[in-house]
């Protein structure tokens, strides 16, 4: 069954079953291998692309319904994006697998707010599973993405409840990268 | 050393048969008298250049290193890469990495006698390879440009990929690439004094992969794409050791894009135009196991049994292999009173998972084979395709890829996957390329964990609070038990980490044995492998015996590493100390740990607040000591990322059986480290002149004693297993 999509700005048709997960209609249907799959059921985020400027888990999202809208991946940030310059300042890939989401969910982030705090960080990112663990790295590419200071150092893995005390407590200690 | 290749030859590499089928492949002299890794590259054809097989040059200068390591994350084709540049002072930013084939006589990992990733060795394995192969390169250029230039050899500057004289003549080595070529490289080429470095420990030393795995342009298994490619999925049985009994697959042929349904040895394939349809046509099966010859019993059952067997009541047939014993085992046998500790630990199944599920690409053309995908040990997998064609490992081809993570998981002595792909490719035929793809259900179902391990140790003091006595019992899967690569004595893997520990070492009395107990469930290597448990019953015993002694967990370790003379541990543990600061932010407590894995020394202090009674890690000061520092900013990344790793696994990692089910299918049941509970790792590397040791995963093991010994001075409370949820 045809469907028409609009992909990076370019309306593409596909042959498709209306259930087809849109992942797999980008990965095996149009070559935009740049998304991954992760997990299958929304869990890891290795799938994130944007719809109409929102993060949306492709693995779960059937093409059908997509008539109309406009879907992002990371092939369509251009790569040279801030967040993919930062990426790349900051060495943050190791095994690279999963961080096509992360951009993703990092540029959408950015995109609706210019300012995030480490708690709005934590929160448009913790969909996203990294299992070589770059998360220092990648809150680091953000905020310098964004324009923003560095975290100090005692702030990550806080409770968020003790961000405030960890900032004044890292910030008098001098900790900090 | 050869020796694990031989033995991989002699049980059952290339059997006789195999070795008779290369005769008529390639020729029967050739492979008489060959060394070992002659006969698993006989049939392989690869074009080396005149730089050797490491190094290729092009014409406009630019320098390929080619790396015989595969890459998934660690960060070893910048630090191979720049190893070469060093020595042969070329343009770093004009030197790129290229995947080498599969080829154990060019490519053998030094350690090991094969192509293969593992061991936290690449650096190591190829520390002199490459320099010798950088510095042969540059003294070629260098003669080159001597013979064109008629000055002496010895007058001849090279900086940046230009050679100079002071005459002002100058050339880049694309100018003279073609006399370089010409010339044979030296036997024993002069390297450089790593006073005189200018790249190595700098941070110019960074990845070369980072833009494409920032724009999605990466090649992974599974974005290969090939002309007329198909896609398979397998249904495996929900027990190890289950086998298809009968199968139906009416319903899955019916499927639009399903090619084919068959039996292979692992389960059922079947084979579809694309990954939806094989999925679709998968769950559309029905399937009968037979469950006969199945480990039917639940993790509980095993731990509890592990837990018998440790305190001295499993059966009797059972053998124990000792380790690092010495003295009289009476003495702590027989050991009674308030000087004496006794603790019993246990640790769960680990799964590795990876972001990318296993998966495969294989053609197969009558016997001839070509992989593509992130293969970890190449020369495994060329055996293990070539045993399933009936061919000669070398005429396997194998394009590696960038593998998705592996953190030891693709490094199976059966290939496991690889071989399930070449079964359905072999069915297929034709040199049709087959992608086989895990869910990650299949991934996490599939085994290959970490082995199950339970620790009991019994250890008495003396006046001074030092242990006087140690006794140790492991009972542990063995991973390297009938495996090819298996030796004599207790299995390494389950032990390393408290054999040759200081701790044992400043103790005068140790009896210490390993049990290892069979089990159904298939086992492998988990970063950092023995580690995962020894470095915690280690360094938690420590802080409680500290504790019991009455002295600061710090000066305690002080004491016993100057008694066992461990320099490398007490200086890693004073960097950390010292960058750390006096004290830990108010609200949160310190704990401290210390352990040697891969030839490199880690101490972490970490900073720790209970949240609800659990564990949030904050701040993670780390020391390493791993020789001389390649890419100081590399080995921070492993350092961050070990210890997420580690930290993940110590807050909730935890594989269970049911039955002989594996209860945890994906990563709303197997829960993993999130972005929101990641700690900052600060990373300060130990001076060293010494030739490089691990970093991959050395930095893995110890955040969980580190963190369980925060949670013994904040509570008093001591963790007797993991994960934490388990326990607190």
């Amino acid at each position: 069954m045809a469907a028409t999509l609009d992909v990076n700005g370019k309306a593409v048709t596909v042959q498709a079953d209306p259930a087809t997960p849109l992942l797999w209609v980008l990965r095996d249907e149009l070559g935009l291998t740049g998304t991954k799959f992760g997990c299958g059921v929304a869990q890891c985020g290795a799938c994130t692309v944007h719809v109409d400027g929102q993060p949306i888990r492709s693995c779960v999202t059937p093409i059908e319904g997509l008539a109309g809208v406009k879907i992002t991946t990371i092939e369509g940030l251009g790569g040279a994006h801030p967040l993919q310059q930062a990426w790349v300042k900051h060495d943050v890939p190791q095994c690279g697998y999963c961080q096509s989401g992360q951009i993703m969910s990092a540029a959408a982030l950015i995109e609706q707010n210019k300012a995030p705090s480490d708690e709005q960080i934590d929160e448009a990112m913790s969909g996203n599973i990294c299992r070589c663990g770059t998360y220092q790295r990648i809150r680091a590419a953000i905020k310098d993405a964004a324009g923003l200071a560095p975290t100090p150092a005692a702030v990550m893995g806080a409770p968020h409840a003790d961000i405030d005390e960890a900032i004044t407590a890292a910030t008098s200690r001098g900790a900090g990268r | 050393m050869n020796g694990p290749l031989s033995k991989l030859i002699a049980q059952d590499g290339v059997s006789r048969r195999d070795v008779v089928v290369g005769a008529t492949l390639v020729g029967g002299a050739l492979l008489v008298g060959c060394s070992p890794a002659e006969i698993m590259s006989a049939g392989s054809k690869v074009e080396v250049g005149a730089f050797g097989p490491f190094i290729k040059i092009a014409a406009d200068g630019a320098v390929t290193v080619i790396s015989k390591h595969v890459e998934f994350g660690q960060g070893n084709h910048a630090g191979l890469a720049a190893i070469v540049a060093e020595e042969l002072d070329a343009d770093w930013t004009r030197v790129r990495v290229e995947q080498a084939p599969a080829n154990a006589k060019l490519y053998a990992n030094g350690g090991m006698g094969v192509q293969l990733t593992g061991g936290s060795s690449a650096i190591s394995n190829s520390w002199d390879q490459l320099r010798k192969a950088g510095a042969a390169t540059r003294a070629m250029f260098v003669q080159a440009a001597a013979a064109k230039w008629s000055v002496p050899a010895a007058e001849i500057a090279v900086k940046d990929s230009v050679l100079s004289h002071k005459s002002g003549k100058t050339a880049g080595f694309g100018e003279l690439l073609a006399d370089a070529a010409k010339i044979t490289p030296p036997a024993s080429p002069a390297l450089k004094d790593p006073k005189t470095f200018t790249l190595i420990g700098t941070d110019r030393v960074r990845r070369k992969d980072s833009q494409a795995k920032s724009d999605g342009t990466a090649r992974f298994t599974q974005d290969v794409r090939l002309p007329d490619m198909l896609t398979a999925m397998v249904a495996h049985p929900p027990r190890f050791g289950g086998k298809v009994k009968s199968f139906d697959a009416a319903e899955a042929k019916k499927v639009p894009g399903v090619v084919d349904v068959f039996e292979i040895p692992t389960g059922v394939a079947v084979v579809a135009q694309n990954t939806y349809a094989a999925r679709m046509g998968r769950d559309a099966l029905k399937l009968e196991w037979n469950e006969d010859k199945a480990e039917k019993r639940s993790s509980s059952t095993i731990a509890s049994s592990f837990r018998d067997i440790a305190a001295g009541k499993g059966p009797t047939d059972l053998k124990w292999e000792g380790f690092d014993s010495k003295g009289d085992a009476a003495v702590i046998a027989n050991a009674k009173g308030a000087q004496v500790f006794e603790a019993t630990y246990e640790f769960p199944y680990l799964a590795h998972a990876t972001m990318e599920p296993m998966n495969c690409v294989a053609a197969v053309d009558g016997n001839k084979v070509k992989l593509t995908f992130g293969s970890q040990g190449q020369t495994l997998d060329q055996m293990n395709a070539a045993r399933i064609v009936g061919t000669l490992p070398g005429s396997v081809e194998i394009e590696t890829l960038f593998a998705g993570g592996s953190f030891g998981r693709r490094a199976t002595f059966q290939s496991d996957y690889a071989a399930e792909c070449v079964h359905i490719a072999k069915k297929i035929g034709k040199g049709r390329p087959v992608k086989l793809v895990w869910t990650r259900e299949d991934d996490q179902r599939a085994g290959y964990f970490r082995p199950l391990v339970v620790h009991a140790v019994k250890i008495s003091l003396d006046k001074d609070g030092y242990p006087a006595a140690w006794r140790h019992r492991i009972v542990s899967q063995s991973i390297m038990k009938g495996s090819p690569m298996g030796g004599k004595g207790p299995d390494q893997t389950a032990i390393e980490g408290t054999a040759g520990s200081p701790y044992l070492k400043a103790t005068p009395i140790v009896d210490a044995q390993l049990a290892c107990p069979e089990v159904g469930v298939p086992v492998l290597w988990w970063r950092s492998v023995g580690a995962t448990h020894t470095a915690f019953v280690m360094e938690h015993t420590i802080d409680q015996l500290a504790r019991k002694a009455g002295k600061d967990p710090v000066e305690y370790r002080r004491a016993l590493y100057a008694k066992a003379g461990a320099d490398r541990h007490l200086a890693a543990l004073n960097l950390a100390v010292e960058k750390a600061g006096p004290t830990a932010a108010a609200g949160w407590t310190r704990g401290v740990a210390v352990h040697e894995s891969f030839g490199s020394v880690v101490a972490q202090i970490a900073e720790v607040k209970l949240v609800e009674g659990q564990p949030r890690v904050g701040r993670v000061v780390t020391a390493i000591d791993c020789g001389v520092a390649i890419s100081p900013d590399q080995i921070a990344a492993q350092m961050e990322g070990g210890t997420c790793y580690g930290l993940s696994a110590a807050l909730f990692g935890e594989i269970t059986l049911t039955d002989g089910a594996v209860d945890q299918t994906n990563f709303d049941s197997y829960r993993v480290l999130r972005m929101n509970e990641a700690p900052t790792v600060e990373t300060h590397i130990v001076p060293s002149g010494s030739a490089p040791s691990g970093v991959g995963e050395p930095g893995t093991p110890v955040i969980a004693p580190a963190v369980a010994n925060a949670m013994l001075a904040a509570t008093s409370k001591a963790t007797a297993r993991l994960p934490f949820t388990a326990t607190v």
